[in-house]
């Protein structure tokens, strides 16, 4: 039996007070993540029980019990207050998936402190973007990555602390601080910041169409869908072995990386390496994983690979499969019942609304390509976009719409309130994605509403790619869209205006793209750059994304109108 | 070590490294699985030895593990070089 049962029962009468309940949480009692995943777990006997068991690429494995990282954690809290920093203050993350960025982030909500996390592979340009639009005080990296932090940190004067948790003995510099969690000691005793339902708890930076990431700022009280959506969606119980295979610096991550299975008290398992399809089916056999959260471009790099490799290994304890990041297609699903005799069941969501809204539920019958339904609690619907009211029609195409008032629902953009009172219409949340709804009142993906690049579940914000290609000497104008990938869903492509003294080859192709993925990102990198004499653009001289991705995508340019030279 | 060995190590060093990272990386090393090159990475890898090398290295063959060491991407390269 599932933990969420009848979906249609769950329906009737679905009060949010389920999950307040759950974690003996009642209304203006004080709230913090940090404590709720480590103390309370504790408290309910399971001090001793595996909350992390941590493996990297070598096969070197770690173990951290619930009181383990309640300490721990407990000793992040007593180091960040150390240093003076004060409650409210952002705190970044900037690590691989080693065991101190998860027990880190609890640390930093102990002490009353936002937590910032960054996906690692950030080059110094995403990094200093995040950093300072969102003032952080402090930084917790690694050796391996300070090198990037140094290169910004006398262009962030609020930045007062950088912490490295693998220095071992190497030199550091002004403003660093070696802290190695597993040798200093521990303390026991901690009382977490009395944080309150409103209290902010977490800024994780999103991409948009125009403009630099924004932070999504979520609070304390995203905790009860967190809690919720990880019981009934994900479906943990308390013998399962949970990995989600999503890397914190983004927001799955954290909501069901760190969140949701440790407040519902289960093991979770943690493999930080590079993608390996036999290395992944090994790393289930070797840990007896039983709940699988992964995402479609890793689904469908598996079955690249084929189903020889899955016969190899014992796969047998798993039990249950989601997916989340971008849209799973249907032949994924189909092909993972082949393959592990279970299928993956679509879950959909944002850095914005914190937690699942809309999914497949376990026991529900998949309908192979659909994102599933609401989940209780959330009000969905696709509205018209030039009204904003909901379509009725089943099979229309409208904007995915959500009511506001869910607990994970981000509060606000930091620093950009205009921007997030922008996402809301006719009372509606507006998701900036296209769905229909068919007669049974299931979902159906069909694309981004905006130029957002979805490249690999992750969105990349077209605008600061082309900032950073004009950067570059070669480059006099740019633009960025998505290309389709069967993949990644999509990639990045550059179009590139050369200027005068400068012609296209190889080598400038390889350099360009290296010099972008060294500044933001990997997954920002443009994988195919096509030179161009010059952009389209309107007359008012904006450039014309659409009509670049409408002929890279093969469909109709729509109205040209304001073309300039047309 | 041969002269390919030595391009495409001093390669991953110079452009997948910061340059305060002291990780010893040699032709045996895991550059995917050990998280020195990513997926997307891999992408300008590949564009890479393809221009150095004046090769077309097909998708299908551009796995994570035909790019996993110094030693596999030289017995890939070899291959398409031959062919």
């Amino acid at each position: 039996m599932s933990n969420i049962g009848s979906y249609e029962e769950r329906l009737r009468g679905f009060d949010w007070s389920i999950g307040e309940k759950e974690l003996g949480y009642k209304k203006g009692d004080k709230i913090n993540i940090g404590w709720y995943c480590s103390d309370r777990v504790c408290q309910m006997g399971k001090a001793s029980k595996l909350a992390l068991v941590w493996e990297n690429h070598e096969g070197h494995v770690k173990k951290f019990t619930y009181n383990d990282i309640r300490q721990l954690s407990n000793t992040f809290a007593s180091l960040l207050c150390g240093l003076g920093l004060k409650p409210g203050e952002r705190v970044c993350i900037f690590m691989d998936k080693v065991p101190e960025l998860y027990i880190s982030f609890l640390g930093i909500l102990k002490m009353g402190g936002i937590a910032q996390p960054l996906f690692s592979a950030f080059g110094d340009e995403s990094l200093h973007t995040r950093l300072s639009n969102a003032e952080t005080a402090a930084i917790l990296t690694q050796k391996k990555h300070v090198a990037k932090v140094r290169k910004i940190r006398e262009q962030l004067p609020q930045l007062k602390h950088i912490i490295v948790v693998d220095s071992e003995g190497s030199p550091l510099k002004e403003r660093e601080v070696a802290f190695d969690m597993e040798r200093v000691p521990r303390v026991d005793d901690w009382k977490a910041y009395e944080s309150t339902a409103e209290t902010p708890s977490v800024l994780h930076y999103t991409s948009g169409t125009t403009g630099q990431p924004k932070g999504a700022q979520h609070v304390h009280y995203s905790l009860i869908a967190q809690y919720l959506t990880t019981k009934w969606v994900l479906d943990v119980k308390d013998e399962d072995i949970y990995w989600c295979t999503a890397d914190p610096g983004w927001v799955t991550g954290t909501s069901y990386g760190i969140i949701g299975p440790w407040a519902n008290g289960v093991t979770q398992v943690v493999l930080d390496a590079g993608f390996g399809a036999e290395k992944w089916y090994a790393f289930v056999e070797r840990h007896k994983v039983t709940v699988w959260y992964s995402a479609p471009t890793a689904i469908r790099l598996l079955m690249k690979e084929g189903k020889e490799p899955v016969a190899k290994y014992d796969m047998s304890s798993l039990r249950h499969l989601c997916s989340v990041g971008e849209p799973l297609n249907a032949e994924a699903v189909i092909w993972s019942k082949e393959a592990f005799g279970l299928p993956f069941h679509d879950t959909f969501w944002q850095t914005e609304t914190g937690s699942i809204v809309i999914t497949n539920y376990p026991g529900m019958p998949i309908k192979p390509g659909s994102m599933g339904k609401p989940f209780p609690g959330i009000t969905a619907t696709v509205v018209n976009p030039k009204t904003f009211e909901p379509i009725n029609n089943p099979g229309t195409v409208g904007l995915i719409a959500l009511r506001p008032g869910w607990p994970s629902m981000f509060r606000t953009y930091w620093k950009n309130e205009e921007t997030y009172r922008s996402k809301f219409k006719n009372g509606w949340y507006i998701c900036g994605d296209r769905a229909s709804i068919d007669a049974d009142g299931y979902f159906w993906f069909v694309g981004r509403d905006d130029d957002v690049i979805n490249t690999g579940g992750h969105l990349v914000g077209p605008f600061e790619i082309e900032s950073a290609l004009l950067e570059h000497q070669a480059v006099a104008e740019s633009a960025a869209i998505g290309k389709p990938d069967p993949v990644n869903m999509e990639v990045v492509k550059a179009f590139v205006a050369l200027k005068p003294g400068f012609a296209p080859s190889d080598d400038l192709d390889l350099e360009i793209m290296n010099f972008i993925r060294k500044k933001l990102s990997p997954l920002a990198m443009p994988q195919e750059i096509e030179f161009v004499k010059s952009l389209p653009k309107t007359r008012s001289g904006k450039i014309m994304r659409r009509l670049l991705r409408a002929q890279e995508w093969g469909e109709p340019i729509g109205d040209v109108s304001t073309l300039e030279n047309e | 070590m041969d002269d390919m060995k030595k391009m495409v190590l001093d390669y991953v060093k110079r452009e997948y490294l910061e340059e305060d990272d002291d990780r010893e990386v040699t032709e045996t090393t895991k550059l995917i699985s050990g998280g020195i090159v990513d997926s997307f990475s891999m992408v300008s890898l590949k564009r890479f030895l393809e221009k150095k090398y004046g090769i077309r290295i097909p998708d299908a063959d551009a796995t994570p593990e035909a790019f996993d060491t110094v030693n596999t991407i030289v017995d890939l390269v070899n291959r398409f070089k031959k062919s």
